[in-house]
């Protein structure tokens, strides 16, 4: 019988809180993250917002001679994984022999992007000899999963997802597949992203793929909605601790939910648009409900990538309705992405955070700044006001640039 | 500048620049034993150093220094030179 892996620990680091228990307070509120950006002056930007996580000071969390060395997307992964080992009642000194059997395996989409940008005016304005010998380890999209090893003493498998927006909810599916096949018992599997400056802010605008509703930050990120006019930015991580269902039972851990199905797929269609139709999304969608064993009908949400790009949220309600049929109108969907902002690698590890705490609690977050209906998205989007309701299985989907799809399946035990 | 300022001035450096604890920054303190800074970091240090003292140090002289006095040492002597 394959194994079951379980989830007992979540932790984030996020534009709306900066602990689980405050980011779910405000998603159920319907609370927007986004504001015109701070970390630089936008003014030249045709996008001048963004879902920022305003004064952070790492030293509140850790040493300064250690925060330093870190990009801030590792800084924000390193907090949510301290907070969800916590949340777990989990801890490994570098002697357990259990520290072996316990991994990593991160979700990042661009990497240190920011240290990027900055030490490249370093090498542009100084030359050479002044580039930090910490550059490349703050800037590799893997570091955060190699410092959460070291100082958390997780010698298990260890690994990192680049699969753009669906990096997490890839490394969430992958973690869950080192649990089933007996590589590791507990496996902290995430995302973070911290990608908000001049370079990237310039890049994604020039694909034309971030929103220009300036005049109305909070309003910006519109999934679903017929005015919707791209993605808001985000940043920040999330965490949870995977384990093995018989461990997590044998010290009465806390479960959170069990992670039932898995699904991935390629559109092979093109560099940023998704297939028209959403067959690729379908495909990861109807893959993940066969690895749960269970039907389309049987999910009682769906938190959708709802990115608020114009091709994302029609192309996405297709592939809905391909997969669901006429269950399709029945069930709720929302992307708490017009809350957060787009955390880009981080985002599947949020929403899954966000389908096991609808779970829990039995409230189904809300799209907010949803206004106008789009003929072609026409499904139940939970406008405005998150609703109570009974959640048993939930689904998300994650979807990134290249064509990489990634749907998961939650449930309870 | 004299030696108690090449030691004060250093001082600062491994506190803002590396994030050392000030109290544990000693003269004789090895940087890679007692300060646990590592080849990394005594990059960085040497760059603060060369930027904040305006001098160049080769690489055969950044190897041989593992102390904070040792540091202190070759700063003096550039400074002096």
């Amino acid at each position: 019988m394959r194994r079951r892996v379980v989830v007992t620990g979540l932790g984030t680091v996020n534009p709306l809180a900066r602990n689980v228990a405050d980011f779910w307070v405000a998603i159920q509120k319907g609370v927007s993250g986004v504001g015109r950006i701070t970390a630089f002056d936008p003014a030249e930007f045709t996008t001048q917002i963004a879902a920022e996580i305003t004064d952070w000071d790492p030293d509140e969390h850790m040493a300064r001679k250690d925060s330093r060395r870190m990009d801030r997307s590792a800084q924000f992964f390193w907090v949510a994984t301290q907070q969800a080992l916590a949340d777990a009642g989990l801890s490994y000194e570098e002697d357990s022999p259990e520290a072996d059997r316990a991994g990593v395996l991160l979700g990042c989409g661009i990497g240190g992007l920011i240290t990027t940008q900055t030490e490249m005016d370093v090498l542009r304005d100084r030359g050479p000899s002044r580039v930090s010998p910490l550059a490349i380890t703050k800037i590799i999209s893997n570091m955060a999963a190699g410092l959460v090893s070291i100082d958390f003493h997780l010698y298990g498998p260890n690994s990192c997802t680049v699969t753009a927006c669906a990096a997490s909810a890839n490394a969430i599916g992958d973690a869950t597949e080192v649990i089933r096949r007996n590589d590791a018992d507990v496996m902290v599997a995430g995302g973070t992203e911290a990608g908000i400056c001049e370079f990237a802010l310039a890049g994604f605008a020039s694909a034309r793929a971030i929103s220009q509703r300036n005049d109305d930050p909070q309003g910006a990120c519109r999934p679903f909605d017929l005015d919707r006019d791209g993605f808001v930015m985000g940043e920040g991580a999330a965490a949870l601790v995977l384990e093995e269902y018989e461990h997590a039972k044998a010290r009465n851990a806390p479960i959170y939910a069990e992670v039932l199905g898995y699904g991935m797929s390629a559109d092979g269609y093109h560099i940023t648009l998704p297939r028209p139709g959403g067959r690729g999304a379908a495909r990861a969608i109807e893959r993940a409900l066969a690895d749960a064993a269970v039907e389309p009908e049987a999910i009682d949400y769906i938190n959708a990538h709802g990115t608020s790009t114009q091709a994302n949220d029609s192309t996405e309600t297709a592939a809905i309705k391909t997969v669901f049929g006429e269950a399709a109108y029945r069930v709720p969907v929302s992307s708490t992405k017009s809350m957060t902002g787009h955390l880009l690698g981080g985002a599947g590890a949020i929403e899954s955070l966000v389908c096991i705490l609808a779970m829990r609690d039995g409230v189904a977050p809300p799209t907010i700044n949803y206004e106008t209906p789009d003929p072609e998205c026409d499904l139940d989007y939970v406008p405005n006001e998150s609703r109570e309701l009974d959640i048993e299985l939930t689904l998300t989907n994650s979807f990134g640039f290249g064509g990489h799809n990634a749907a998961l399946v939650y449930g309870p035990v | 500048m004299d030696r108690p300022e090449i030691e004060a001035k250093l001082t600062d450096l491994l506190v803002e620049e590396l994030g050392l604890e000030r109290e544990k920054i000693k003269m004789e303190a090895r940087f890679e034993e007692d300060l646990e800074v590592d080849s990394l970091g005594v990059v960085e240090l040497l760059m603060a150093l060369e930027d904040n003292f305006d001098v160049k140090i080769p690489d055969d002289e950044a190897e041989k220094i593992t102390t904070v006095a040792e540091a202190v040492d070759v700063v003096e002597a550039k400074i002096g030179s």
